[in-house]
Formats: structure tokens, sequence, C-alpha cells
């Protein structure tokens, strides 16, 4: 049987799009990146603890892929999860919370930064164990084919992800039985502190699809409304065929991997340049070329500020964290 | 009251919570086709087609994580491990997705899977394939880990497991299957987390699960023949472990040994002296004994085999240890 | 030459096999790896090959037979061979290789239960028809050197004594002075078996009386006696130290059957001697001991028990089958709660202190055979009445059938006792030491009253009250026994 093979190359033109469809995806971007910015802050203040991962510069990947789905359809990925909880209609509030460990937080406080669950939305988290989560959405997928009702999961991981076991299973798995999970490497080219030419042999993720007869993408992901496109070709393909699709999405982390990461291993050069390619930026001039007031401009950003700073007034505000025991077992343990 | 083996019991368990339960579906490799690698899932292809019954192909890390998953979703999945010793290549998604998303999840995703098959040594399979690894998954919260001995506790328990809302661990008998026992043609679901006494006696508490229960039953005739009565408590569910039982029997006899057929350093066999040691202490005439495997990977030669597992004359060694009689 | 086959192992746990299907005839032509029939096993039906050159000259099984692993299944040789022995050597049911079903027990040696080993010594294990004599070696000489698997177990440091938790609880029961034991467990741990050993061969009640037999010692069984643990042997509690532990009367054991004691008794033309139980010995010391030295005083009162009668019989109403209350338990718990009311009264004489308990526990005098026995409620005014009549009839019971345990008769703080149902109108009780009281409660009786002014026909109840005077002057007195009964004319108090 050959492996059909449809990456497509294209040139990296602006695609049509409206001030209605775009403004949202901007406004989310941006209230992602500022929550992600008033998170670092609320670490450094010693307010979060433990791990802090932050999204800031891959806004339109996790923005652009979520706007393609239904209420109803799934979204399962990292540790690295603000931007796609919310994407997905997590409040800022909750989240914030939960970074704070308080007991309004998304999950009581239990989780933390690295797991955010929301049922309401379908985001079903937020893991810790690299690759570990893939499985898990085809599982999610599995169940969507058993059922037959046509809900759709997308599933978020790196490209770290890609050498590992778990990642390899799901990716097999996911293809022998045709499951309707689109699994999206948001590859910002460092795994922690390598770089990608020193993790693989071959520094194209989308290509493991060829072995498994998986339909397959590579894009950059700079410009959200290209994510929106491309993501919803992979997403048709799931509901309509039940075929699951690897893409690729080539992107750049302008922090660290985590709070504690000084980033030593790329040269400041290298960041300014990614920065100047900053998706958020790129969004924003786009909408004022279409035509969006100034003014909405700014009141947009005003009304994003204000949300995000309330949502940190409210996690300051809110009672820690106050259980744990009933919560080991469904009916208790 | 029929009589059907080990294999048959939790065969009609798995096929009568398929019928109840449209959700229940099974996962493993050689589940369907090849009717079951120990044939514990012989006929369910056939009654219920692949949609229910599902071959997988040789990844356990995947195939327990699609699992999860589902059963994130509301499914109810049997995960079957050709033998637990496999499991620890999916050890990851059961204690670190499986048992903890509840917890990750603020109590919002339960998630209702058995993760079930054949463990503990069978005969001369070598190292790699004889570890009886219950003391792996006991030791984590957010798990249930249940051990039947008998048909009649194989079946009863895995209808529970089944219809249990949290993530279980059913660790079969691999030398059992064949053994046959009293199993009622009338439904009936065993409580998880309740133990069984398999024998009673009033001189000596012999507390052992599995295979062992059986070794324990033979060491009792033999004890028997000496004036000894041994009683034999199964505790049937590790996790969560029925204290209760085991503190009243050793209250009884002021005698206990724990038989395992695991190894011995932080054996499950080591929570339980714990818990007599420290609910019997005033009632205790001796310490608490210990009969395990020895320390060391399974060699493969029949003797060595023989030699390195519990036998009925450890059993008995460990008894009249106890009673100040060797 | 020909030879019998027999059922090859297709699985490693395959036992025995069902023959499914013959895939060759006799009279047919086999070569090396030729499938010759079809055996079900325990995992799978699988291929029977032979691996041999040959003809089939005979089948020992058909389709559908279930064959034992290594049972004789066919007979292969040279064609025209005469394998009629062969046939009846098959036949005859003799195995062609044995089924190694039963595992070796581990090679050590050390771990081998020595056959030799005396009968278990430990109380409660059946009585063997002869009870083998113990020599003086505390081991018995026919055991086996000592056992490799036993961890060395350093000898106990000088002067200290060991004992297993049991073996001292057991000690304190029967009254056995641990001191005076010799143990046989590892390092010189007195064990079970020790402690009843001891108990058989003294009696002795703590440090006090002389011990009548030889030494105590587990080594030196006595020859002649054939008890197993006495089942009224002394407390040991108030030997010397006046502990504040109040033991009761008699202990009884809940292990052994109630065996008695072989003694023969002195039979002169005049009187008969009858053998003083360990119980009589017990209860006559402790209660000549509570004359002598605890100064008794009385105090008596008379009181309409109808309303309590009435009460009684409503709450009996309600609870219907799921259980009874008596008089008595209510005059418990009217004692309790009286006690706890006055806690002075729930009190002990100390020689320089009045202590004071912080529980109101009441034992409850039961009459068994041959003797008394007190069992306690623990707690009794915080108990419900209901519960207070399921714990009182389930400590009476056990305690006439001996199945009490020690904790369930030590422990009380003040003691009632009722002689009513033997017609008894009132009587005085001895205290039990070093509690300060004791209630004794007698019958109800019909008899003429004086109501506003007119003799009509009434109840009545007498309740004693015995003080010890060190502890509870007459007005204290006075008033417990005024609480007692105010809470029992006014029933409902008993609920507060």
């Amino acid at each position: 049987m050959t492996t059909p093979d449809t990456a497509r190359i294209e040139a990296d033109l602006p695609l049509p799009t409206s001030v209605d469809e775009l403004t949202p995806l901007y406004r989310q971007m941006l209230a992602i990146r500022r929550l992600e910015e008033a998170s670092a802050k609320a670490y450094s203040q010693g307010k979060i603890g433990g791990f802090l991962h932050l999204i800031i510069g891959q806004e339109a990947v996790c923005v652009g892929a979520i706007a393609t789905l239904k209420p109803e359809d799934y979204v399962v990925a990292t540790y690295r999860e603000h931007g796609h909880a919310y994407a997905k209609g997590v409040a800022a509030r909750p989240i914030m919370a939960e970074l704070y460990g308080k007991k309004t937080g998304l999950v009581k406080g239990l989780g933390g930064s690295m797991h955010l669950f929301d049922k309401a939305t379908n985001f079903l988290g937020g893991y810790g164990i690299v690759g570990g989560h893939v499985p898990l959405a085809a599982g999610v997928a599995f169940a969507s084919k058993y059922r037959g009702d046509g809900r759709v999961v997308l599933c978020f991981f790196g490209e770290g992800s890609s050498t590992i076991g778990g990642f390899a299973e799901g990716l097999a798995l996911a293809a022998l039985w045709k499951l309707p999970v689109v699994l999206i490497c948001e590859n910002n080219q460092y795994s922690m502190g390598t770089p990608l030419y020193r993790s693989l042999a071959v520094e194209d993720v989308s290509l493991r699809a060829l072995a498994h007869g998986m339909p397959r993408d590579r894009f950059d992901g700079d410009d959200v409304i290209k994510v929106k496109r491309r993501i919803a070709e992979a997403v048709e393909r799931a509901r309509t065929t039940g075929e699951p699709t690897l893409v690729e999405v080539v992107t750049y982390r302008f922090r660290g991997h985590s709070m504690s990461d000084p980033g030593l291993y790329r040269t400041k050069d290298e960041v300014e340049e990614w920065k100047r390619r900053d998706p958020l930026g790129k969004a924003r001039a786009h909408l004022l070329e279409l035509g969006l007031a100034p003014e909405k401009l700014d009141d947009l950003e005003a009304d994003v500020k204000a949300e995000i700073e309330d949502a940190v007034k409210f996690a300051e505000d809110s009672e820690p964290a106050d259980a744990y025991l009933p919560y080991v077992m469904k009916g208790g343990a | 009251m029929p009589v059907i083996s080990y294999r048959e019991a939790l065969n009609q368990a798995m096929r009568e919570e398929m019928e109840r339960d449209e959700n229940v579906f099974i996962m493993g490799e050689e589940v369907g086709h090849y009717n079951g690698a120990y044939k514990v899932t012989q006929g369910l292809l056939q009654r219920f087609s692949e949609r229910r019954v599902i071959d997988a192909p040789i990844a356990e890390m995947g195939f327990a994580g699609v699992g999860v998953g589902a059963a994130m979703v509301g499914l109810r999945p049997i995960i079957e491990f050709m033998t637990f010793n496999f499991s620890l290549v999916a050890i990851d998604q059961i204690i670190n997705n499986a048992a903890k998303i509840f917890q990750m999840s603020g109590g919002q995703f339960n998630i209702p899977i058995v993760f079930r098959g054949p463990s503990g040594p069978a005969v001369q399979v070598g190292s790699q394939h004889s570890q009886a690894l219950e003391s792996f998954y006991a030791h984590v919260p957010g798990l249930s880990v249940i051990l039947p001995s008998t048909p009649y506790d194989a079946k009863g328990l895995l209808k529970a497991a089944i219809r249990n809302d949290n993530p279980v661990v059913f660790m079969e008998g691999e030398t059992l299957y064949g053994s046959t026992g009293e199993v009622p043609d009338e439904e009936y679901v065993l409580p998880i987390g309740k133990g069984d006494i398999k024998r009673a006696g009033q001189h000596i508490t012999l507390v052992a699960w599995s295979r062992m229960v059986h070794t324990c039953l033979d060491a009792a005739k033999e004890l028997a023949k000496d004036g000894i009565e041994a009683e034999v408590v199964d505790p049937r569910t590790l996790r969560p472990l029925d204290v209760p039982i085991i503190v009243e029997s050793v209250h009884k006899t002021g005698r206990c040994v724990i038989v395992e057929v695991g190894w011995p350093v932080a054996g499950f066999g080591a929570e339980v002296a714990y818990q007599v040691q420290k609910h019997c202490l005033d009632a205790l005439d001796a310490p608490v004994e210990r009969v395990t495997s020895d320390d060391v990977p399974m060699p493969y030669a029949k003797n060595l085999e023989d030699q390195v597992q519990p036998q009925v004359a450890d059993v008995i060694a460990a008894v009249r240890r106890a009673l100040y009689l060797e | 030459m020909a030879q019998i086959l027999g059922l090859p192992k297709l699985s490693p746990t395959m036992e025995e096999g069902v023959l499914v299907r013959w895939a060759k005839q006799v009279g047919d032509k086999v070569s090396p790896g030729d499938l010759v029939a079809e055996v079900e096993t325990d995992k799978a039906n699988m291929d029977f090959n032979v691996e041999d050159e040959g003809v089939l000259l005979h089948l020992f099984v058909k389709e559908g037979d279930t064959v034992k692993l290594g049972a004789p299944v066919a007979i292969l040789g040279n064609a025209g061979e005469d394998v009629t022995a062969l046939i009846a050597q098959g036949s005859g049911g003799g195995a062609a290789a044995p089924a190694a079903k039963v595992t070796e027990p581990k090679a050590h040696a050390a771990v081998r239960a020595s056959t030799n080993a005396p009968e278990p010594k430990a109380e409660g294990l059946p009585e063997p028809t002869e009870k083998p004599k113990q020599d003086a070696a505390a081991k018995p000489a026919a055991a086996p050197p000592p056992t490799s698997t036993a961890a060395p177990v350093a000898p106990a440091p000088a002067g200290k004594l060991l004992a297993s938790p049991l073996a001292k609880s057991l000690a304190v029961e029967l009254g056995i002075d641990l001191r005076g034991v010799t143990g046989t467990g590892p390092g010189g741990r007195i064990v079970e078996r020790d402690v009843r050993t001891a108990a058989d061969a003294g009696d002795q009640p703590a440090a006090n009386a002389p011990a009548a037999k030889a030494s105590p010692s587990a080594a030196a069984a006595p020859a002649d006696d054939q008890a197993l643990a006495d089942d009224d042997n002394e407390h040991a509690a108030e030997a010397d130290d006046g502990e504040a532990a109040p033991p009761s009367t008699a202990i009884v054991s809940t292990r052994a059957t109630a065996v008695a004691k072989a003694v023969p008794a002195a039979d002169a033309g005049e009187y008969t001697d009858v053998p003083a139980s360990n119980m009589r010995k017990r209860i006559a010391a402790r209660l000549t001991e509570a004359k002598r030295d605890v100064p008794h005083f009385y105090l008596m009162r008379r009181f309409d028990p109808s309303p309590l009668l009435a009460f009684r019989a409503r709450l009996n109403g309600l609870l219907g089958d799921r259980g009874k209350v008596s008089v008595n338990d209510l005059i418990v718990k009217s004692v309790a709660i009286a006690l706890r009311r006055l806690p002075e009264c729930n009190a002990a004489w100390m020689g320089d202190a009045i202590r004071r308990f912080h529980h109101v526990h009441i034992g409850i005098a039961v009459a068994i055979e041959d003797g008394l026995v007190t069992p306690v409620v623990r707690d009794a005014d915080g108990k419900g009445l209901a519960v207070i009549g399921a714990e009182v009839a389930d400590l009476a019971k056990r305690a006439r059938s001996r199945h009490l345990k020690a904790h369930e008769i030590t422990g009380s703080t003040f003691t009632v006792s009722n002689l009513g149902m033997f017609d008894i109108e009132r009587f005085t009780a001895i205290i039990n030491p070093p509690e300060a009281g004791i209630l004794a409660v007698g019958g109800i009786s019909d008899e003429p009253v004086v109501r506003d002014g007119q003799v009509v026909a009434g109840k009545r109840m007498t309740l004693t009250l015995s003080c010890d005077h060190r502890v509870i002057d007459g007005a204290l007195g006075a008033r417990l026994l005024a609480i007692v009964i105010e809470q029992l004319e006014q029933p409902e108090s008993l609920a507060l």
C-alpha cells in the first residue's frame, strides 16, 4: 500500500479574512499574552509556585486551532496549556486562581499550572508526562468513534514528545484504528535547552505520519488565520472520514522553557528575530489594515487589560485551597 | 450449584457486564480473534463484535492510554495485559494518568477503567515473565487492587470492578485459570475491599491472596494432623485492605503468618505485618512471620523455581516458628 | 521396536488434554513431524506431532477422551509387529510417565518440621489423649539442632524480663508472677504456653500462698495434672501493691473449656471436704479483706417503683423485638448518672489520697455456677438504655458460659448487685475494693401503703447503699442514694 503524502508547501501569503473573524481571535491571543505576563509576575513574587510554563510567542497556534472547534469537541494538551484552556472557553479568573493555589481555582488548587481541566468546556487537561497524553487523546477519539457522535479531539504536544514511546504508540493506534484526533505538534524548536537538531535525526516531525499512512500537514504558526484555515481542514477530515492527521506547526517561545530556565542555549539576536514575527503584532497590524478603528482596538486592549487585572485580583483575594481527601476517588477513597 | 473454572468465571463476568452496559468494551492483545492468550475472553468477539472486543497491536502504553482517555469521557474499558509483567510498559498510564486524573481535575473526571490480566509466576517462564507486582500498584492512591483466589471470588469481584467508577487493577492468578469451584447461576456481585475467611481455625492466622491461599489451605490440612488449626484469611482486595478481618483473626489466634509469592522487600505482606503489629500488639504471642519468594529474579530450571517460591513446607515451618515448635 | 506414545506436554501448564481428533488411523505410516492428532489443552487446540518413523499399531484413546499428561495414547512400531504385551501394559492404566504434580518443598533441611517435636503445648490446642511428659530440659531433647532459618536472637540482657504481649496479659489474667516463669521462646522469651504451664503447675496466687507443687517452671509439667489451663486462677494485680486496677472476684479464660481439677476429695465418716476451687478461694480472700479493711456503713431507702415499671414497659414497647430493658438496667443507669453528678462517690481510697475516676464503669454482679463474677459496663453514664440492656444481657450470658475476656471483668468504679429475682426484700452487699460503694437491689413487693391519708395497695422496692466511710460520709452517701432514687421515681431523668 503506498502512503499518500498530503503535506503542502505554500508561499507565505496573507490569507483572506475579515475584521469580524480576526478581532475575537486577536482578543484571545492578547488576553493569553497578558495572562501569561501576569502569571510570570506573580511567580516572581512568590505567589505561584512549582513549575510555570508560558506560551508567550505561540498564542496563534492554540487560538487558531481551537477556533475551528465546536463546543462539544475535546482538547487535550500539555503542561504549557493556559492558552489552550482560555481559548477553549475557560475564564481567566479560575485559571489564575488555580495558579495561585486557591479554593476557587479551576481544579480547586489541586492541579496548579500543569493540570488545568474543565469538563464544562471539554478541556481534558493539563499533563506533566511528555507524550503520555497522546494515547489518552487517541482514547477520547476512540470514544467518539465508538459512540458515532462526530466529536473531534485536538491533541497538542511539543516536538520534544515526538521521540517518546507514548507519542509513537498513540500515533500508531490512531492511524491503525482511524480515530478522529488531530495531533498538533507545536514545534517551538527547543526541548528545554536542546535545539531540534540535537534531538531529531530528521527535523520534520510530520514525516512520522508517513510510516502510518496518516495524512499530515506542516506550516509556520505565526499567522492565526493560517493556523485556523489549515487546522480546519484536519478537523473536517476527522469529522467526516474519521481519520486522524498529524500537523506540525513551527513556532517559537519568547521565554524560557519554564520560569526556572535562564535560556542560555540561544542568542538574544535569535529571540529578537522571532519577536519581530510575533503573531500578536501581525494580527494587530492586520486588523488595522482591515479597517478596524484604532480607538476600537484601544478599547479592546483596555478591556483585556481590565479582564486580566480582575483575574489577578480575584486570585489574590480568594481563599486558599482547603481540601484534598475527597478527591482521590469518586465516591471517596 | 455449578462448578466452573476460574477462567470461565471471569469470562462470564465480562460477558454479563457487557450485556448489561453498552459502554463496556475489552481491549488488549489477542483478546478477540485469538480468543485470548489464556482463553479468558473466549467467545466474546463472536458475541459482541469488533466494535466492543478490540485486538490491539503490541503497544501497552498506547492502548492503556487509549483506555484511560475513553474512560475519561464515560466509556468503561477493560484493558487486558497479556500478563502484568507487560503492564510495566504502560505503568505511566496507570499511575500517572488513571490513578490521578480524578484528583488533578478537582473531581471532574473519574476513570471507570479495569486493567486486568494474569499475574505472578507461571511455570518456568523466566524472570521477566514471573513477577508479582501487586505491591507496586497497591502503593498508589487512586487505584483499587484486587487479587481473587477462587472462581467465585473472581466472578463477583470482576463484576464489581467493571461497575466501579474508579480505576481497578485486577490481577488474576496465572496458574489458577484451570482451577474450579462452585459459582451460582444467579447473578451476584462481591464488595471490593472485603476479605473472606477461607478456613476457620483458632491457633494461628495465615494471611494470603491469590495462589498462595491454596498453598495455605494445603498447609492447614497438614497442620491439622498435628492438631494445629490454622485460620486462612484471604483479603481478596489489597487496596483498600480489609484490616478489620485480619485484626479480628489475630486477636483470636495470637499468631500471624503472611504468605505471598512476591519478593520480600517492600512486598505487600510488609504492609499487612505493620497493620497486624499496630492493632494486635497485645494479642501477639510471637512476632509476625512472613513467607515470600526468595529475593531473586525467578530462575528458569524447575527445581530452582520451586526452591525460590513458597511451598507448603515453608508455610508449615513459619507456623511452627510462630508457635515456638521448631 | 514398538513403543508406547504418551501424551506430550503441549503447553507449559497442561496437566491433561482432550483428544479432539485423530489425524491418522491404525495402520497408517507416519514420518517425523507428521500430525497424529489434535489435542485440546488449557490454552488452545494443539497439534500432536510424532518425531519418529513407523506405523500406528494401536490407539489407546478415542476422540473426545480426556487424557492425563504422559498417559498412553498410541503404539508406534513396525508393520506386523506383535504388540499384545504393550497393549496390555498401556491399558493397565500405568502412565507412561509419572505426572510430576507435587512440588518438592524447599531443600533446606532446617526448614523441615521435625517429626520428633513434642505435642504443641500452647493453650487451646486440642488435648492429646496422652500428655507427653516433658523432661527437665526446657527444649525437648528430640528437637532438631537449631534451625538456620531462625534469626539468631541475642540472649536477654541480664535482669531483663522478656515476654510476649499475650503472655503478659495472660499472666495478669491468671494471676501468675512472670518473675517465676521460665521462658521457652527465643532469648528466654516467656510465651503463652509458658504462662499456662506455670498456671497448671502452681495455681500460685501471686506471691502470697505457698506453692503447693514444686517449681512452676514450664519444664516440670506435673505428671498427674490432666487439666488444661485452669479457668479460675487469680488475678495478680491485688497481690502486693494495691494498684488501682480494680479486679473483680474471678477471672475466666477465653480459650479453655472448663476442666475441673482432679484433686481427690477427703471423705471421712462425718463430713466431706469439698476442695475449694480457686474461684472460691479468691472470693474468700477478697471479701474477707473487704470486710476487714473497709469501714462499711449502710443506707437504706424504699421507693415506689410504679413509675419506673411503667417507663420500662413503654421502653420495651418501643424496642419490640430489637431488645429489652430490665429494671436492673434502669438502676444501673441511674447509679451511673448519679456518680457523674456526685463524682466524689466515684472514687477509691488510696491511703494518702482519694482517687477520683474520670469514667463511670459499673460492675454488675452475676451469679454463676459455684460463684460470682462481675462483668463491667464501661462508661455506663453515656450509654443509652437499650445499649446497656443489650450489653448486660450479653455479659451475663457469657459470664455463665465462662467466655468473658480479661478486660471485661476489670476496671469497674462502682458495683450494682441485685438479688430481687431470689425474692430477697433487701440485703447489704460487701464492697469490692478498691471501689467506694456498692448498691444492693431488692425485689419489688406488693404491700399496703399510705396515699393521701388512705391505706391502699402499692408497690415498694428497697435499695441499700454500702459505703466505704473513708471516702463517702453519711451525708454524702445519703445524697447519692437520694439522687439515684429521685431519678428512678422520675424515670425520664435517665434520658438526661
